[in-house]
Order: C-alpha cells, then structure tokens, then sequence
C-alpha cells in the first residue's frame, strides 16, 4: 500500500473507508481530481420529506413574525425549524461517512465554512443548510464569482448578515419607513469573503457596499431567484463610489461590484492563503501559497484549478500535518468502521452529532461569521483532548469483538499507522479498546 | 475499587511524562503561588457600551439613541449610579456590588485600533499588541511566569481549548463540565503512552487529568449533570461555567487566572431596550457573575473580575434598530478586592462632533490601562515585566490608579 495513497485519503479526504486506500491506488492525484468532475452528492433525507428549498424555508421563517403575539405557537414553529436543521445535518455527517467523493466533500466544507452561516443565529437556523446545498455544492468546482454570488443571494446570507432588512436611507422606502441602512454584510463580504482585512479597504467602503446592497433580500413567498428577490424600492439612489471605482445605481451595481471583490488581487491573496492553511499547514509554505495565489490569478478564480494546485503541490503531500477538526474527527472513525450499518441508522446519526457538539463543533453553525478555526492549536486544548479519549472509549466499548481492529487499522491506515500504536493495539483487552486506542493515537489525531 | 479518572493523577501522569523522584525537589523551590484571583471574561462579539451602561444625564442621550434608550421609569427602568451614567435594567446583581462597591464601571474605552473589524480587535483585545497581530501570543499568558502560574495549573481557562488571551509559551489548563463517563486509568495510561513522542498531546492530556481531578474533588460532576451543564451553556445559560469556574477558583490548590467566553452581542438588527435579545443576553452575564461570587465564596474578597469586549457600537441606532461596530465601549472591574463604585469616564459628550468620525464613542482610555493595573495592582506583577514583556510598546500607557482596596 503506498504511502501517497494513505495520505490522499486522510489528507485530503475524510479518513479512509475499507477499501478506499486501495481505490487510491498507484494514482492517487488523479483519484482525488476525478471526484471534482462528478456533481457533488447531497445530503438525502433517509426518511420523510425530502429538504425544502432555502426560498420555501426562509418565507416560512419570514411568517413567524406574525405569531409574536402567541408565544407558544412562535415556540412550537421555531422548534420545528430547529429540528429540521439538525435532521438536515444528520444527513450532511451520514454523507460524510459514507461518500466516494471525500475530497469534493471536504471542499465543501471548506467553502460553507469561509462563507460561513451559523445556526447559533436564530435567524439562520432554518435555512443554513439550504444554503449549503444550493450555494456551495454546485459551486465547488466551477468560479469563485459565481459562488460569491450565490452565496451572498441566498436566503441564509441575507438572514445572518442582516442584508435582508438594509433599506437604502434616500430610496423610496427608506423615505417612508423607519428603517434604513444595515453595514453588517458590507463589512463581513469584504473583510471575510473576499478581500481579507488588511485587502485595502475603509469605513467608506462598507457603507458604500452596503449602499449597492441594498433592496437585495428575500421573496415573502419563496418564490423569486430561489428564494432571493431584488426590491428596487429599497435600492440606494444613485452612483455609488466603492473604493475608488463609480458603480451605477441598481441591482446591476451590487453584482458588478461583487465580481470586482471576487477579481481583486487581494481577494486572491486570501483565498490561496486560507486554502493552504486547511489543506498544506498552519503556517503553509511560502512558495505554495504564492503558487495557489497565481493560479487563483490567473485563471479567473476557476475553483477546479484552485484544487488541482493544492493536489498538485508536493509540500501537501505530508501525513499529519494538522489536528483534525471534531467534525472531521467523528466522520473519520466513523468511515474507519464503515458506520453507520445495521440497526438503527438514525441513532448512530444522532450518536455522531452528539459527539462532535460535546467536542466543540457542529456543521453550520460556528460562533461567528469567520467561520470555525481552522488551526489545529484550536482543537487541542486540554478539555478538547479529554473529550475525544472519552468518547473513543465509550465507541470501543460499543464494539463487539467479533472483529479483527489490526486488520482494520492497516487497511484504513497502511504506512501511518505507527508501530507504537500497533503495539499498543496487539496488547490490548479488547478489540474495542484495540480500536479505541487507534481512535486516541497521535496518528488518528491528525491528517 | 473501581479506578476513576479522579485517582489517575497517581497513576496515569506518574507513569507518563513526571519522574516521581523530582516531585518533592520542585516543590521545594516552587514559589508559593499568589492567594489573589482574576478571572477575565471576554464578551465576544462587541457589547453596546450605551445599552450597558447608559449615560442618562447626558442632555443628548435620549435623543441620539431613539428607540434604544433606556427609560428612568416604566416596565424596566434602568438602575441610576451616579445621576450620570446607569447600568442596563438586566444587571440587578451588578447593582448590588455596585452598592456594595464592589464595582468599578468604565466608559470610553477601547484600544488604538478603529477599523471595526470584530477579529482584528478581538485580536488586540487578547493579544495586547499595539494592532492586530503584532503579537503571537496572549497577555495574559505572558503574565502566567512572572504570576508564578506556568505551571499548567494555575491558569484556567472555561472552553474546550485557551482562547488566544490564554495561548503562548506558558502552559494553561482547560474545563468544561465533564458529558461523558471516565475512561478507567489503565486505559488512559495506555493512551498516555502513545503520546510520549508527541509534546502537544501529552501535555495536554496531563492539564486536563490534573484539572478534571480538581473540579471533580470540588463538585458533584456526575456525567448526567455535566452533560446537562453543557447543553444548557449551549442554550445561552451561562451560570453553570461561571459557578464551576469560581469553585475551581476557590480551591486552594486550584488555578488562580480564569478566562470565561461569553458571546452573543452583535446586535445588529432589534437589539431592544429595557426588555428584548440584548436584555436577555446581559440578564445571562448579570446572573453568571452573581453565580461566580456565589461559587468564590470568602476568595471572592480576593478577587478582580474584568469583563470586557472588542469594541463598543455605533451610539446612533443603524436603519434595522439595532447598532453597527463601533469604537470604545464600557467595561466592568469587579470583585470583593475592587475600590468600587465609581464610574470611570473621561466622557466627552455625544455631540456628533465629540463623537469618532461622527458616529462612535471616542476612545478615551485604553484598556490596556486597565490590564496594567489589574496586573500590577491587583496581581503584584512588577511593572519592568508589564513593560517589557507583557505590553511591550506601550510605555505611553499608563496604568490606572487607585482601583484596588488596599
């Protein structure tokens, strides 16, 4: 079993499957770029109503506000939409553990986390993993200024960052209501989106962009460009100068100025940077972040070479680079023992959330609009560490031993496996505690 | 006997990392750590200083602040302190320190940094650089050594991992109420083991047994009432961390440096008056600190609480009747150790033309003054180390005076 195989699988996947190191194979670049030129999976109720779409959810969230008046059922909508979200999520871990694309899927949750939604805002719960689906899956692989925009279109956008509510000061709205300006999303599409805090912008720019943002919101009705309507009675009159360039008044001036924001050098700067943190090293390689910045540049913000790059980069490809965050922790032994199987697959799903909350993540739902951390200094803290070497015992525990954990361990692992670790296992009580023990190692750890 | 993680500090640490034979000599030369306790809590997300404490008697606060200004009368009238400034109708047990004066409330602070930005400030904020990392480390962490607690044990931090403030070359400890039974000792030596080649995850390992230890010797930390502990931090009640830190505090041979995170306060859209989200999010922090004296019991004499946020809010409301980000805001010093009772402005009005580009609090101290003086005051660091190493650059920065008893 090659060593670039192991890698490819735990490195740039979401820990190996039985079998997948073997699918890997001799080849292992071209395993990982073959699964971008396929639609990414997504995620598919495993009983009941399928998902509805970001529009439907956000009209349905929009009406709540006409039940203030009857707290209990205000309570009850609220908790319907909270269950779906994490109905939705249980399906979003079990694509985790079970999909053939882990790179796509990883990509995935690199983008939903740089455009990043949080359920911890109740004003996104019911629709931040609509926005998942419909903003970042389709656009994985295709341009930056597409998902840019569709991401800032979407519902769940508009809800977080309160553009939903931005009302032009001088339109024709904000002349009639009490109601006005919202700097929020201005501020955070610059400083988190695109071009990154230091990318050369000013106060005057975010009140500018959040001008030419303004009227961008959601249809009442969930009807309109999947959910997103533009409403030219909230629309800013007027040009509008962001950084140093005149964008006409109207919907035209928002998209045009957001495929500036996604063309601008420092746009490119930021993204290659943060692409090389999560995928090459926290503190990535000079030379490999300058070459993804180029290929960034160069293409035109083409996602597919973007990934090419890092795959093609010989400084990533090196095991154990980084600690492995709690979601991708839990998807990694769960696709080690091939779970969820048999029994009752909802409550292995739920088994799964649980654990990643108790760790300190859950999909969707990071404590700020940056998005989780993505260092491994932020999930090896003390407690963090405990929390994991617990929840490893308890999964052995679980474990009939009926099983062989060493076989396991090589298939999944191959050449990282350590021999310290093996020994360990050979030792042990159990093959649950064998399993835990591979769970708990330094090795497993990381990616 | 069955093992719990409670014994292991026996089993388990000794058997990893610690000769047992150098236990006693260290102890001899340890310094005796200091009896005083500082807990900093970081409201992450940026506090509106106004709502908190609202400048009542300022002929201008009624009017700039429309719909967010708070009433002297009515359904939630605020608490007067001084016929100037108030505190939120949410902070009744703050009210009650301050009448103990046990509260010290500042306004108008902030740091040198105005671009908004709530990851650069929060940056500054923890790190005490002069702008945004300029510093790797956190201040607080930098202080651990010259307050004798590098040991890994003498700072806490309440989270599953340090936040920035807390991260640096000095260890730190990290707790959150325990949700999952304990593995048995033999196991967790075994995995101690495969840790010997990796520092990171030994260390970390032996701080958070040390620390589990202690918190399971001073409270009842059933997995059941942990667990239910965590889901309820998760729904926005916070009083079970600031209780569990303030036992773990109050232990002899517990930390004496807590950090606390508590989020929630980006109230861009309907942030409310005296009733409403920001109301109900500082009711929370109102009920965690109260908890935390509770929880101190006599150590709360020799306690300095910090609470303090990246920057304050726009003093205007914005067009959704909330506010954007600001520049300086309020912050609280309390404790049983604190000279409370007074408030500490250097307050220039709310004209827009006394205001930061028209919109925002100016800021008139910065707070690095306040973590200076809380340091050296209150935690007896000498100040050649609070110039040298821990706010490096920042000899035009002088400390506050007279915020502690004597």
């Amino acid at each position: 079993m090659s060593l670039e195989a192991a890698i490819a699988a735990h490195s740039f996947g979401l820990g190996a499957r039985p079998g997948e190191v073997e699918a890997a194979g001799s080849a292992p670049r071209d395993w990982l770029m073959s699964q971008l030129s396929r639609p990414v999976p997504q995620p598919r109720p495993f009983s009941g109503d399928a998902f509805r779409s970001g529009g439907e959810l956000a009209a349905g969230f929009l009406k709540l506000r006409k039940m203030q008046k009857d707290p209990t059922a205000l309570l009850a909508a609220f908790k319907t939409h909270a269950q779906s979200y994490v109905r939705e999520m249980g399906a979003r871990f079990a694509v985790g553990f079970s999909t053939k694309q882990p790179f796509a899927e990883r990509l995935v949750w690199f983008w939903s986390n740089h455009f990043a939604v949080s359920a911890q805002n109740p004003r996104a719960i019911a629709v931040a993993g609509a926005f998942e689906r419909e903003a970042i899956r389709p656009n994985i692989s295709g341009k930056f200024e597409d998902m840019l925009l569709a991401a800032v279109r979407h519902p769940a956008m508009q809800l977080y960052l309160d553009n939903a509510q931005s009302i032009g000061p001088h339109s024709l709205a904000g002349r009639i209501v009490n109601r006005g300006l919202n700097e929020n999303l201005g501020r955070e599409l610059m400083e988190l989106h695109t071009l990154g805090v230091d990318g050369g912008y000013t106060q005057d720019d975010v009140v500018a962009l959040a001008k030419l943002l303004t009227g961008w919101s959601i249809d009442p009705d969930g009807g309109g460009r999947n959910g997103f309507r533009y409403y030219p009675i909230r629309h800013e009159p007027g040009d509008i100068v962001l950084r140093g360039k005149t964008y006409p008044s109207g919907e035209d001036g928002g998209i045009a100025a957001l495929k500036d924001l996604a063309h601008d050098p420092a746009t490119a700067r930021h993204i290659a940077r943060k692409f090389a943190v999560h995928f090459i090293a926290d503190e990535p390689p000079k030379e490999s972040v300058a070459r993804l910045e180029a290929v960034f540049n160069s293409t035109g913000g083409n996602l597919m070479a973007l990934a090419e790059a890092a795959v093609n980069d010989p400084l990533a490809w090196k095991a154990g680079k980084k600690m492995r965050s709690p979601v991708e922790y839990v998807t990694a032994a769960y696709r080690l023992m091939n779970w969820p199987h048999g029994g009752d697959i909802d409550q292995q799903l739920k088994g799964a959330m649980a654990a990643a909350r108790l760790m300190g993540q859950f999909p969707l739902a990071a404590p700020s609009p940056k998005g989780w951390p993505d260092s491994s200094e932020s999930w090896s803290g003390p407690d963090a560490i405990l929390n994991r070497i617990q929840w490893a015992r308890e999964v052995g525990n679980r474990l009939p031993d009926s099983f062989d954990p060493l076989a396991l361990a090589e298939a999944s692992m191959g050449p990282l496996l350590q021999s310290d670790t093996h020994t360990a296992m050979t030792k042990a009580a159990s093959a649950g505690e064998a399993v835990a023990l591979l769970l708990c190692s330094p090795e497993f750890q990381r990616r | 006997m069955m093992l719990t993680r409670r014994s292991l500090l026996a089993t388990a640490t000794a058997a990893g990392a610690m000769n047992m034979w150098d236990a006693p000599l260290k102890m001899a030369f340890a310094n005796v750590p200091t009896e005083q306790r500082f807990v900093v809590v970081i409201l992450r997300g940026a506090l509106d200083g106004l709502a908190a404490v609202p400048a009542h008697g300022d002929p201008d606060y009624a009017s700039v602040r429309g719909d967010l200004a708070l009433q002297k009368t009515g359904n939630h009238p605020l608490l007067d302190l001084n016929g100037q400034f108030g505190l939120h109708p949410s902070l009744s047990g703050m009210k009650a320190m301050w009448d103990a004066k046990e509260l010290t409330v500042l306004h108008n602070i902030g740091s040198a940094y105005h671009d908004r930005s709530h990851f650069d400030a929060q940056n500054i904020l923890e790190s005490g650089g002069k702008g945004p990392h300029v510093l790797s480390d956190g201040w607080l962490n930098r202080a651990l050594k010259p307050m004798g607690l590098a040991d890994g044990e003498g700072a806490l931090a309440v989270a599953s991992t340090p936040p920035l403030i807390l991260d640096g070359k000095a260890k730190a400890t990290s707790w959150m109420p325990a949700a999952l039974p304990e593995p048995d000792a033999a196991f967790l030596a075994r995995v101690r083991a495969l840790y010997k080649h990796d520092a990171t995850l030994a260390s970390a390992l032996d701080r958070a047994i040390a620390t589990e230890a202690k918190a399971a010797a001073a409270m009842d930390d059933t997995p059941k009432s942990g667990m239910d502990m965590r889901m309820r931090a998760g729904y926005g009640d916070v009083t079970p961390l600031f209780s569990g830190a303030g036992t773990l505090l109050a232990n002899a041979g517990g930390p004496r440096v807590a950090v606390l995170d508590v989020g929630g306060w980006d109230t861009h859209v309907n942030e409310g008056a005296g009733d409403g989200q920001l109301a109900r999010r500082l009711r929370a922090l109102d009920q965690g600190l109260v908890a935390l004296k509770a929880s101190l019991g006599p150590m709360w004499g020799k306690t300095a609480v910090l609470a303090v946020t990246e920057f304050g809010r726009t003093v205007a409301p914005n067009g959704s009747q909330g506010t954007d980000h600001g520049t300086a805001g309020a912050a609280f010093l309390l404790g049983g150790a604190v000279a409370g009772g007074a408030v500490m402005a250097d307050w220039v009005g709310l004209k827009p033309a006394a205001l930061q580009d028209g919109r925002d609090l100016p800021v008139r101290t910065d707070m690095r003054a306040l973590f200076k003086a809380v340091l050296g005051d209150h935690m007896r660091v000498a100040s050649r180390e609070l110039e040298a190493t821990i706010f490096p650059d920042s000899a035009e920065v002088l400390p506050l005076k007279g915020l502690f008893r004597a």
